[in-house]
């Protein structure tokens, strides 16, 4: 057994992480914090540079063919820096769409403009409250024409082009659904800012009026090709989710371990301790379960369902259990502006609900532990 | 990333998984199967017995505390053989109950600090079964902070004396000799006044009393000691290093890899896909979902987590300390595992009876049986001490009593 990533892998990570502590310092996050940027395009650069962005895309796309092993390293990283750009949504969600349901030449359109950094991508799936669901998809598609509107849409108001899921019948079955790919600079779109929690990530609403939009995949298979996106990429974010967990836990070790109350750091009350190990339990069984989530992505497994589902729960549950705590360790001054912790609070409750909410993922996971202990 | 074995893991297995395939006592595999909480008990037989003449049979085979070196009684094999063994023997590892804590932690101990003499009479005969070990730690004052253990031992000639009591040693009324700790000298701070024996449990002078326990079973046991001789040549370590020697057996205990942890959560899943409730089954409310996933997901991470600790062995590193979460989440876990299984059933709950209570009354008993989970072998908050000190690096709490002399530490309480 080898349930482990190798040294390449772990190298990498190294070099990611070298990185991001250079290219992408809470400074950097503070500037799309305060408003003065909508993301870090330097950083979106430097990653395509280090072809991180291409890092699972194939080489005949333009990507480094690496793997998503190698893509689950990048985003704990990610994660960990709070890197304030479009990764998740153009690298998880459209990417990932692209793989598994694109034509040979819509792949070729955009893979490569993903890998070099020249074209973000994203997937506008929502319609207003609620969780996936195909009957919640009223955007229309009729001859190739869009009618309806989404959100949020992350990162919507920088994308370049939208995964659109839309309904092309009423059956009322699965099968009323399909995908489109929507370049956001044509017209018939209309794309508006809206503000959400973690101020260092955007989100939109998108409108579609007759917009002209092209098929991705076929017709009647849209939701088995979100279904597969969704399992892709909620192990992906779990590996960002696990990296802000241990990125909060530290810093609320070391904070621990630094400030001085009734005589001695906080750190040595066992109040405090018991905090910050119940912390390191959560994190250590989700950085578990991601792994195994890893391992069923990268081969393709069949229990990718349930690992997927499994890794989901349990990062989320550790990032916003690590970053509320990380806050409660720092007392007062967690809570003041000038402290990081609230970014890595703000980014823990809002990524537990991209991709479909905590009760979403459980729901999930017993019907597919279900569906195995039937079989 | 992958599950497979090296080509010398895989042959080791073959070899393991036919050995067991000829030898195992296959007329006790589906009663052992079905038996998945709290202490094993077989209807017809006695475990001890049963579990001896498996023991045996391995020891011939060159299967017994098989990571041990062979001339102790072992096989010379190394850790991640010892882990793949484990998965082998399956359900027929619940047989070595009774040898766990001679193998797990009062072995290694006499490995570490006994002479050749003393390794070579004691260790096999451990291994084999032939003799049960049990260890004597733990007193009425003296739990979490062991080091404050009142049992004298007196030094009388090339003999010791000992007098006081232990209690939560499990297995003393079937061992045939204990790991004991003792106070040689009260007249230094708790830590620096132990030193460790062995002895054997039909000394003149040792009582065995079984406890009955709060879930109304009987299977811990004070041992009192009344001028109980031992000679000085089972002693293990130096006279005052007690405390260091401890550590060893103490280590082992945490460092078993690959342990069979108990979580609760395939009984339960299956009890929810079964319990009708008023609108449906119990596993289609949104409710019971949410709650059945968060435990899932922690029994899964439990799981995985003991994957990583193996592959660090397969690949001869030490394991990371990520182990140390196991028994701090699954007792935790079996509890509120066992208080919802229970609420779901209503007034029915309540009932331990096998024509009422669902499951022949299996969360009850764990519901009454899950709060020794949690302080037995470090309670909950000395594990989370641990990791806080261990792994994250915090600071020890202060003691107010670590420079004081033992006799001079204001004492109440059991």
């Amino acid at each position: 057994m080898n349930f482990d990533f190798s040294d390449e892998q772990k190298q990498m990570r190294d070099e990611a992480r070298k990185f991001l502590s250079e290219q992408c310092p809470p400074k950097a996050v503070r500037e799309v914090l305060d408003g003065k940027a909508p993301y870090d395009k330097a950083l979106w650069k430097g990653l395509a540079e280090m072809g991180f962005l291409g890092i699972a895309i194939p080489e005949q796309f333009g990507g480094a063919g690496a793997g998503h092993l190698e893509l689950c390293v990048i985003a704990e990283e990610m994660g960990r820096a709070l890197a304030p750009v479009p990764f998740s949504s153009t690298v998880y969600l459209a990417a990932e769409a692209l793989l598994i349901a694109g034509s040979d030449a819509q792949k070729q359109k955009w893979l490569p403009k993903i890998a070099s950094g020249d074209a973000i991508g994203t997937l506008a799936l929502f319609e207003g409250k609620g969780n996936p669901s195909p009957k919640a998809v009223k955007l229309t598609a009729n001859g190739g024409v869009l009618n309806g509107v989404k959100k949020p849409v992350a990162d919507g108001a920088i994308a370049d082009f939208a995964v659109v899921v839309a309904r092309t019948g009423s059956s009322g079955r699965e099968s009323d659904i399909s995908l489109f790919i929507v370049d956001l600079k044509a017209s018939g779109v209309e794309v508006k800012s809206l503000t959400n929690i973690d101020l260092t990530r955007g989100q939109a609403e998108i409108t579609f009026k007759d917009t002209k939009a092209e098929p991705l995949g076929a017709a009647g298979e849209g939701w088995s090709v979100i279904t597969q996106v969704l399992d892709r990429a909620a192990v992906l974010m779990a590996f960002e989710q696990v990296g802000g967990a241990d990125r909060a836990l530290e810093m609320g070790r070391d904070y621990a371990l630094d400030r001085i109350a009734f005589g001695r750091p906080i750190g040595s009350f066992q109040a405090v301790k018991h905090m910050l190990a119940d912390m390191y339990v959560s994190a250590t069984l989700a950085r578990s379960n991601c792994y195994y989530g890893a391992w069923a992505l990268s081969t393709n497994a069949g229990e990718l369902p349930e690992a997927a589902a499994a890794a989901r729960i349990s990062a989320t549950q550790a990032f916003q259990h690590c970053a509320k705590n990380n806050i409660q360790v720092h007392g007062g001054m967690g809570f003041t502006w000038e402290f990081d912790c609230h970014m890595y609070y703000r980014r823990a409750n809002a990524v537990a609900l991209g991709l479909g909410s905590l009760s979403y993922w459980e729901d999930a996971l017993i019907d597919r532990m279900r569906k195995k202990n039937a079989a | 990333m992958n599950f497979d074995d090296t080509p010398q893991e895989a042959e080791f297995r073959k070899i393991a998984r036919d050995w067991i395939a000829a030898n195992a006592p296959k007329e006790f595999e589906e009663e052992l199967s079905k038996s998945s909480l709290g202490r094993i008990r077989l209807a017809k037989h006695d475990m001890v017995e049963v579990g001896k003449a498996w023991q045996k049979k391995k020891a011939e085979g060159g299967w017994a505390c098989l990571h041990w070196p062979k001339e102790y009684g072992g096989r010379g094999a190394t850790p991640i053989e010892r882990v793949i063994w484990q998965q082998e023997e399956g359900v027929y590892g619940k047989l070595t109950q009774p040898f766990q804590i001679g193998e797990g932690m009062c072995g290694p101990t006499v490995m570490a600090w006994g002479s050749e003499e003393a390794k070579r009479r004691y260790l096999p005969k451990l291994a084999s079964g032939e003799e049960i070990w049990c260890q004597l730690f733990s007193e009425p004052s003296a739990g979490s902070d062991v080091a404050g253990l009142r049992t004298r031992a007196e030094k009388k000639g090339d003999n010791w004396v000992i007098n006081g009591q232990k209690i939560w040693t499990s297995g003393a009324h079937y061992s045939d000799y204990g790991l004991l700790i003792a106070r040689t000298d009260p007249n230094v701070p708790k830590h620096k006044g132990l030193t460790m024996f062995f002895l054997d449990m039909k000394s003149p002078g040792v009582e065995v009393r079984p406890i009955k326990q709060a879930n109304g079973m009987q299977e811990f046991n004070e041992v009192y000691f009344t001028d109980v001789v031992i000679p000085d040549s089972q002693r293990l370590g130096a006279v005052g290093e007690g405390w260091s020697v401890s550590l060893t057996t103490l280590m082992n205990e945490r460092m078993s890899i690959g342990a069979r942890l108990a979580t609760g959560v395939p009984e339960m899943f299956e009890f929810c896909s079964n319990l009708m409730l008023e609108d449906g089954l119990a596993i289609d409310d949104p409710a019971v979902r949410s709650k059945l996933a968060s435990w899932a997901v922690k029994a899964s991470g439990l799981k995985y987590t003991s994957y990583r600790a193996i592959s660090a062995l397969s690949k001869g590193e030490r394991p990371g300390p990520e182990n140390s979460i196991g028994k701090l989440v699954s007792g935790l876990m079996l509890q509120d595992i066992a208080t919802y299984a229970m609420d779901l059933e209503g007034a029915a709950g309540s009932l331990t009876g096998t024509d009422e209570a669902q499951a022949n009354g299996q969360f009850q008993q764990m519901l009454l049986s899950s709060p020794s989970m949690r302080i037995a072998g470090g309670t909950d908050e000395i594990l989370r001490n641990i990791i806080a000190e261990r792994v994250l690096g915090l600071p020890g709490d202060i003691r107010v009593d670590k420079d004081v002399p033992y006799n001079k530490i204001p004492t109440k309480g059991r």
